[in-house]
């Protein structure tokens, strides 16, 4: 097997799985085995990946290419950057366990759920790898399918206000791409992302970061985050802020900073402005918030404005913290939600009054939700300390207030999350903690203590993705060579 | 006294004879075949038909790398003629297909002894309307796209009334008459407007009298033009003309309907496309702008108007004026890059099409009443498969990677932007925008109640049978034929785009 085919495997693997679980007339327990087998082979891929990813080479590596159809220009293309890497190892690790999730829980027709969850697999690594921009928008549309179904039918009582939301909200923005995509690339012949020129057209360039913006989200743009992040199922819900909101990041990134430099110093004070505002209102408000998701939904709103900030400062710093916080946050949104659904499915709810002392007998709970959170709130020597640190030195060497602005929403983290673990783990018992009510059993364990174990490795070794994102030449650099 | 005949290329309309010959055998099953094994017979027929169609319009594509005119100068014989009939025979398979199970008359099952009365007219119809289709779109001058017109036309309006004992479908059947009778005298209008111009009525002569006598912008050629432009309009179901749509399609049997939805719209918009580029290429720019126009008009009507619809027959309705409209974008371009637009947009459109009313008519027979968004409950889980397939068909048609939809979005807008009307582009996606809702109700409808929630008695062959609904072999072969041809049309742009290139050079574009 050559390296190059890592890459279409990667894509293609868990979007076979999903047919094949779909098609199998299995039991209930057999379904969901297949579907975790496919998952444990994806991230088994995706490490054979990472271990073969030269890292010491810029440019995109790993790469395919077949034609799709050449008379405008498209064609398959697909590969890694270093930083993609990254993502997708985000990816395939945080699906695995939302998919192992479902599995001990036991989800309702299983092999429609499993074979949705591994199709959104197979989009979203091909959102992280696409290096064409018809097939990019494929995949990033292509998301969007299952995340609907899961949270239509498996989702809260609310689920059906919550998915029309979401989707109209996204496509807006998509649907607009769309437009943009074609104007680009076919004033540029190409439609590859590699081969393709910068551009200087503020309107494209807005086309794009609308998409991105609403998928991310950034203030005001979040105006479907609240619902479907409570209407959800757990582990989609950790999918969805985890994963599928950096792929708005990454399009930013990869595309928007990319293709665009004169529009991204155009608008540059506007969209680190927006994020800024992410940053502090998504904060607040996961400060006013008066339950667990909600706490945790509006902190990945202020988190994705701290990574778009850093993005947009346009340094090296903020570059590499970028990254490195995508990574922290996703691992750290998806323990969270997932330790999320698991107090729900104990208590029935998520609401803090209603909550409350259950360290008390769980030490298991307690010292995960602690350990996770704690590292959320940027502890120093915790792995989000490093990307918010990083972060901040990037948008200190633009402008000092913005830096101090990101400083403020780290203090307001710190001010949420131990709000959110006093409520849930201290204080008095709440009415619907029951005695019974027992602690992480060892399914549970199994998928949130490998995430947790992730980011403690993370947190000891920043640099393994900080140093490794943007290889070859300094980040900034990179970006301004698009990445060749 | 000797009389001079054209010669004729016999092979060159050899698809048409074909169907033609088979809708005789299938007229002679209504009277010599015994009514026990006539739907049979008939469909057999109709299959045997449709089957030698595709076969001779897939030799004739290959067969016909230079396009000419055949039985003097009156029919193209090119690669545009056999890849439109080539789909329209693909569309009449699964039409038979589904129409053994399921047309006409399932509704009276109470009356088995009657259930197959009108089932051999019926294959004799659809295949007299194919062959008209088939002929329609090769025509090279206007009175051959006029009697081809009404020749595919009075096969419909019959189809679409056969179902007499059911109220709707007499009522759908006349107001089709009626509105379509005056689609087609306004076409005969402009086509004698435009003779009376040009003093001819070959396609590529008008062309040729408007370039040597300086007839651009000539009072009545014009005004022939916009009447012929609405007389087709008609037939394509291009709003403002579409007001006989959602009536027809919903109150015809649904199987007429799935074929007139998808044949009926490949037939209008090849010819139409064909027409304009070959008799008019030197007022471009008034057709370019009267079809930016209709499509614009069709997409903001047929969208919005699904939106309040509760009728799945209607909301399909009126989806299928709104993809008019996008296939219009395609048109109104005028391009060699709009020609293989259109011509590769139609084959996923024709396909999801086609495949969504033959499960609504699947779910009609179930439950013996018009399917609703409300009764939709709880299909997606009892019919996996249908269910399955209708998913893929409703994001496809809105245009997310499901299927060719979305390829053939793109290339819509491509010819649009190349064209140089971004504004239209937006139009399109504005509209793509806002038919997501009414395509994502019906995947709601289907997967996110539960049959529970099912309000209604059913009278279908659920009650009939007694709980398990009819086994339809050939209407899964049909839908998932369909489902293959709408999945396999994103992966397999390419040759479908070089088989559209190839159409399209027949053109004079």
């Amino acid at each position: 097997m050559s390296a190059n085919s890592l890459t279409s495997i990667l894509i293609w693997l868990p979007i076979a799985g999903a047919i094949l679980v779909s098609l199998l007339p299995l039991s209930r327990y057999a379904t969901g085995a297949l579907a975790m087998l496919f998952s444990l082979a994806e991230v088994g891929f995706w490490i054979e990946q990472a271990a073969r990813f030269d890292f010491a080479r810029s440019g995109l590596q790993m790469e395919e290419r077949a034609t799709w159809f050449n008379d405008l220009g498209v064609s398959y293309h697909v590969g890694v950057y270093g930083f993609s890497v990254w993502l997708v190892g985000l990816t395939v690790i945080a699906m695995a366990a939302c998919t192992g999730y479902g599995f001990w829980v036991g989800r309702d027709r299983p092999r429609a759920y499993f074979a949705l969850m591994l199709l959104l697999t197979g989009a979203t690594v091909g959102v992280f790898m696409a290096q064409d921009l018809i097939v990019f928008y494929a995949f990033f549309e292509a998301m969007l399918i299952p995340l609907y179904v899961l949270i239509g039918v498996w989702g809260g009582a609310r689920r059906m206000e919550a998915t029309i939301k979401f989707v109209i909200y996204t496509m807006a923005g998509s649907l607009l791409m769309l437009a943009a995509i074609v104007v680009y690339g076919l004033k540029a012949g190409t439609f590859d992302l590699v081969d393709g020129p910068t551009s200087a057209s503020r309107w494209l360039f807005l086309g794009f970061m609308l998409a991105f913006v609403i998928k991310a989200p950034l203030f005001p743009f979040h105006g479907w985050l609240p619902d479907a992040y409570r209407e959800g199922p757990a582990e989609v819900t950790a999918v969805l802020s985890g994963v599928i909101s950096k792929a708005g990041l990454y399009g930013m990134l990869r595309i928007a900073i990319a293709k665009f430099p004169d529009p991204t110093s155009f608008y540059r004070t506007a969209v680190l402005a927006l994020a800024a505002a992410a940053l502090v209102y998504g904060s607040l408000l996961a400060f006013r918030s008066t339950n667990f998701r909600d706490v945790v939904s509006y902190s990945s709103l202020a988190q994705s404005g701290l990574i778009a900030l850093g993005l947009f400062a346009g340094r090296d710093l903020g570059f590499d913290g970028a990254v490195l916080q995508m990574v922290a946050h996703g691992l750290i949104s998806t323990s969270l939600f997932l330790i999320a659904g698991a107090v729900e499915r104990r208590t029935t709810t998520g609401e803090f009054r209603l909550l409350g002392g259950m360290a008390r007998g769980r030490p298991a709970l307690a010292t995960l939700l602690m350990t996770v959170g704690i590292i959320s709130l940027a502890v120093p020597g915790s792995a989000a300390f490093a990307g918010e640190f990083l972060i901040l030195a990037g948008v200190f060497q633009r402008a000092w207030w913005w830096a101090a602005i990101g400083a403020s929403g780290i203090v307001l983290a710190a001010m949420y999350m131990l709000r959110l673990i006093s409520a849930v783990l201290h204080e008095a018992r709440g009415s619907t903690v029951a005695d019974e009510a027992l602690d992480l059993r060892p399914g549970e364990l199994a998928l949130v203590v490998p995430l947790v174990g992730v980011l403690l490795a993370l947190s000891a070794w920043p640099a393994g993705i900080s140093h490794h994102s943007f290889v070859g030449q300094s980040p900034s650099a990179t970006v301004k060579n698009q990445f060749k | 006294m000797s009389l001079h005949t054209p010669h004729i290329d016999w092979f060159g309309l050899g698809p048409i004879f074909a169907l033609i010959g088979a809708a005789f055998f299938a007229l002679l099953c209504a009277v010599l075949v015994p009514r026990a094994i006539r739907r049979l017979a008939a469909g057999g027929f109709s299959l045997a038909g449709f089957t030698a169609g595709l076969v001779l319009s897939v030799w004739l594509y290959v067969d016909s790398a230079h396009g000419h005119t055949i039985v003097s100068g009156a029919f193209y014989r090119d690669r545009w003629t056999a890849l439109g009939q080539i789909i329209l025979c693909g569309i009449g398979l699964a039409t038979t297909l589904v129409g053994v199970e399921h047309v006409p008359g399932w509704g009276r099952s109470a009356d088995p002894a009657r259930r197959d009365d009108h089932i051999a007219e019926f294959f004799a119809l659809l295949l007299a309307s194919g062959a008209g289709m088939a002929f329609f779109v090769g025509a090279a001058n206007l009175m051959v796209l006029f009697l081809a017109l009404e020749w595919f036309s009075i096969a419909l309006y019959v189809m679409c009334a056969i179902d007499y004992d059911l109220e709707g479908s007499l009522e759908a059947g006349l107001k089709y008459l009626i509105v379509g009778s005056f689609g087609a005298a306004t076409l005969l209008f402009g086509s004698a407007l435009v003779y009376g111009a040009t003093g001819t009525i070959s396609f590529h002569g008008i062309a040729t009298a408007v370039a040597t006598k300086g007839l651009t912008g000539d009072t009545f050629l014009v005004l022939g033009l916009a009447l012929i432009v609405a007389g087709l309009g008609f037939k394509m179901s291009a709003a403002p003309f579409h007001m006989w749509t959602p009536d027809v399609y919903e109150g015809a049997p649904t199987t007429v309907t799935a074929w007139m939805s998808s044949a009926t719209k490949v037939a209008a918009l090849l010819l139409t496309f064909r027409l304009m580029t070959t008799a008019f290429p030197h007022d471009g720019r008034l057709w370019g702008w009267a079809f930016a126009i209709v499509a614009t008009a069709s997409l903001a009507i047929g969208n919005f108007a699904a939106l309040v619809q509760r009728n799945v027959k209607r909301i399909l309705a009126y989806s299928s004026i709104s993809h008019a409209g996008f296939m219009l974008i395609a048109v109104s371009a005028g391009s060699a890059l709009g020609g293989r637009a259109l011509m590769y947009y139609l084959v996923p459109y024709s396909a999801m099409a086609f495949g969504s009313f033959a499960i609504v008519a699947a779910r009609e027979r179930e439950l013996g009443v018009p399917v609703t968004l409300e009764n939709l409950a709880g299909f997606g889980w009892e019919r996996p498969f249908l269910g399955v397939a209708m998913w893929f068909f409703m994001f496809g048609f809105a245009g997310l990677p499901l299927g060719g939809g979305f390829v053939g979005k793109f290339y819509v807008f491509a010819a649009a932007y190349r064209h140089g009307w971004v504004w239209l582009v937006i139009v399109g996606v504005l509209a793509t925008l806002v038919s997501l809702y009414y395509y994502l109700g019906i995947v709601r409808a289907m997967y996110m109640r539960p049959s529970e929630e099912l309000q209604v008695q059913p009278g279908g062959s659920v009650a009939v049978s007694g709980g398990a609904p009819p086994a339809e072999r050939l209407l899964h072969v049909a839908v998932g034929a369909a489902l293959a041809v709408s999945l396999g049309s994103l992966f397999a742009v390419q040759p479908l785009i070089d088989l559209a290139r190839h159409a399209a050079s027949a053109l004079p574009i």
